[in-house]
């Protein structure tokens, strides 16, 4: 039996019905896999006791789950209201120079996807950029430089 | 006016520890409530007349008193933790659990005291890495406090990215590992919730201000606020202020106050245009309406609301069609698609707001924008197309003439000069079937 498919079993006794492991075994399932691969998919499904359809199923529905490729690095900008009014759109901008692709795509070689999320709730600390999710507060366009170096130096 | 309960001393102390939070008093109001009977545990909170400081402002000592005794009702009773905060404009519920988890965890404790449970499940949104490393480092230090805890176990429950999950059916359904979707109601949570069982849903801040509830009395709680709008509130204040941050206020504190003294004013001393009262659902007010208390009652009467307490100031740059479009994008792209006055009304309403933005619109699509609106409001299980209905249509309304500008300029009078100009939203990400453009 693999790992996931053992804290998956853990995950259930929490909870009064043991579908309720859904989020966090497909949350488990796209950290080991990068993204909800079929391999991915089929592979939370045994662990749950039900089939990849309704895997997909839930998953299609949530922001945070991904069903196609991604970077090993996820870039996110708020770009809600209050981090708009403060610049969040010159920052998202200031992202897609610096890695040279637009929102929504990742770059070719596979390390950093970036795009814009809905509100973050970190408006007074605006603009929010959450990367890799975790978010830094208070970003500029001039913060983005560093930002980017910092994931490409990384692992 | 700087009246701290749910973020008292957090300022002088580490209160993320469990040994520090002790240290002033942590943990005294379960022990209290522990020696009442939940009755009494439920009356008091009924006294202090607190009200759920989520957006909907509902009695929370009535809540309670709604879940059915277990004589009553034999299943297992759960208390459910709404933390999945996501309105636009709210970010007060993340600093409370990144702050004062402990406060948190004993409102927690306490409340599933009084409506007899012994399973507590907090779904936090699975954006929120931080405040849950912190909900995680607080639990573990609470492991072998049996003291504590008392035989209730709390699970933390991630979030996964969807707006709708804080309305608190669709909670239910995703938390039971389902699409969230809202539920038909009745039946209600207290009576059929989480697996069908008797389910208590309270918000975070609602939760940390338990236990000073207890600690003071009801009845000496319900003295801080005014008739409604008892205690206080961690307002977010966002936007165009000097000072944007959380800060806890008595309730009826004025809305020019939180502006103009905690916010620190305009940014750049600008002129004040409008702001948002009560996150991105709430009815606008203008610069001239600044003079109103901070409460249930006296927004009511300028017909908006705290709503989840998140104030978004702008400026006399910011184009009042460019915040229609953004705040459609996001309900759109959040609307779940169940019901279809929502589903097909936030796009239409965006589609609307293009055309007027880009000098397109004609003159009766300002009506039929109105009229999009109307047909939204109370068609749908949940209130999410609504409150996009309300909030867009509020714009329109109160800067008429700025709409009408568009039409008549064939254009924006603002373009690039307000900085809501051409902002991406991740619904203009997706790739839409063209299968609905609004009929003439």
């Amino acid at each position: 039996m693999s790992e996931l498919y053992t804290e998956v079993q853990k995950l259930k006794q929490q909870y009064p019905d043991p579908d309720s492991a859904m989020l966090p075994a497909l949350r488990l399932a796209q950290e080991k896999h990068g993204y909800l691969s079929p391999e991915a998919l089929r592979e939370c499904a045994d662990a749950l006791g039900t089939t990849p359809a309704v895997c997909e199923a839930v998953a299609s529905f949530y922001d945070m789950l991904h069903l196609a490729p991604i970077g090993r690095h996820m870039v996110e900008v708020c770009t809600n209201v209050s981090c708009a009014l403060v610049g969040a759109q010159q920052v998202l901008e200031q992202f897609e120079q610096e890695l040279g692709i637009s929102a929504g795509e990742t770059t070719p070689d596979g390390e950093v996807t970036l795009r814009p999320i809905e509100c973050l709730g970190g408006c007074g600390w605006a603009t929010i950029v959450s990367v890799d999710h975790h978010y830094r507060t208070h970003v500029q366009p001039g913060d983005v430089p560093q930002i980017v170096q910092e994931l490409r130096n990384g692992d | 006016m700087a009246t701290e309960l749910v973020l008292a001393d957090a300022g002088d102390r580490d209160l993320t520890k469990l040994a520090e939070y002790e240290a002033v008093g942590g943990y005294a109001a379960l022990a209290k409530a522990r020696g009442m009977a939940p009755q009494a545990v439920i009356d008091e909170v009924i006294a202090s007349e607190l009200r759920g400081r989520g957006g909907a402002f509902f009695p929370t000592g009535r809540k309670w008193a709604f879940i059915p005794k277990p004589d009553q009702n034999p299943n297992p009773h759960y208390l459910v933790v709404n933390a999945d905060e996501s309105e636009p404009g709210s970010f007060k519920d993340n600093e409370i659990m990144a702050r004062v988890p402990h406060r948190f965890i004993e409102g927690c404790l306490i409340t599933a005291h009084a409506v007899e449970s012994t399973s507590v499940f907090v779904y936090i949104r699975g954006e929120y890495t931080g405040p849950y490393e912190v909900l995680v480092a607080a639990l573990e230090e609470l492991r072998t406090r049996d003291d504590i805890l008392g035989g209730v176990t709390i699970v933390l429950h991630r979030g996964a990215g969807a707006y709708i999950c804080g309305e608190e059916t669709a909670l239910l359904e995703s938390l039971e590992g389902k699409r969230g979707q809202p539920r038909t109601k009745p039946p209600f949570p207290a009576v059929e919730g989480l697996d069908r069982s008797p389910t208590v849903v309270n918000n975070v801040e609602t939760m940390a201000t338990v236990p000073q509830i207890l600690r003071l009395g009801g009845a000496e709680y319900a003295k801080l606020g005014v008739p409604d709008s008892r205690g206080t509130r961690v307002v977010s204040i966002s936007g165009h202020v000097k000072r944007p941050g959380n800060y806890e206020i008595e309730n009826g504190t004025s809305m020019r106050s939180l502006i103009y003294d905690l916010g620190g004013g305009i940014t750049d001393d600008r002129d004040l245009k409008a702001v948002i009262p009560g996150g991105s659902s709430t009815v606008i007010l203008r610069y001239d309406e600044i003079d109103v208390g901070y409460d249930f009652n006296s927004l009511a009467a300028l017909k908006t609301a705290m709503g989840s307490a998140g104030v978004v100031v702008l400026d006399d740059r910011c184009c009042m069609v460019q915040l229609g479009i953004r705040i459609s994008e996001f309900y759109e792209h959040e609307s779940c698609g169940k019901c279809t006055p929502c589903r097909e009304g936030t796009r239409w309403m965006t589609q609307i707001l293009r055309r007027l933005e880009a000098g397109e619109a004609e003159q009766h699509e300002l009506d039929l924008l109105l009229d999009v609106c109307d047909r939204i409001n109370g068609k749908c299980l949940c209130p999410l197309g609504e409150t996009a209905a309300i909030a867009v249509a509020s714009y329109v309304d109160k800067f008429r003439g700025e709409f009408q500008q568009h039409v008549d300029e064939a254009g924006c009078p603002f373009g690039a000069e307000s900085p809501l100009h051409n902002v991406l939203a991740p619904v203009a990400m997706h790739t839409h079937s063209p299968v609905a453009t609004v009929p003439a």
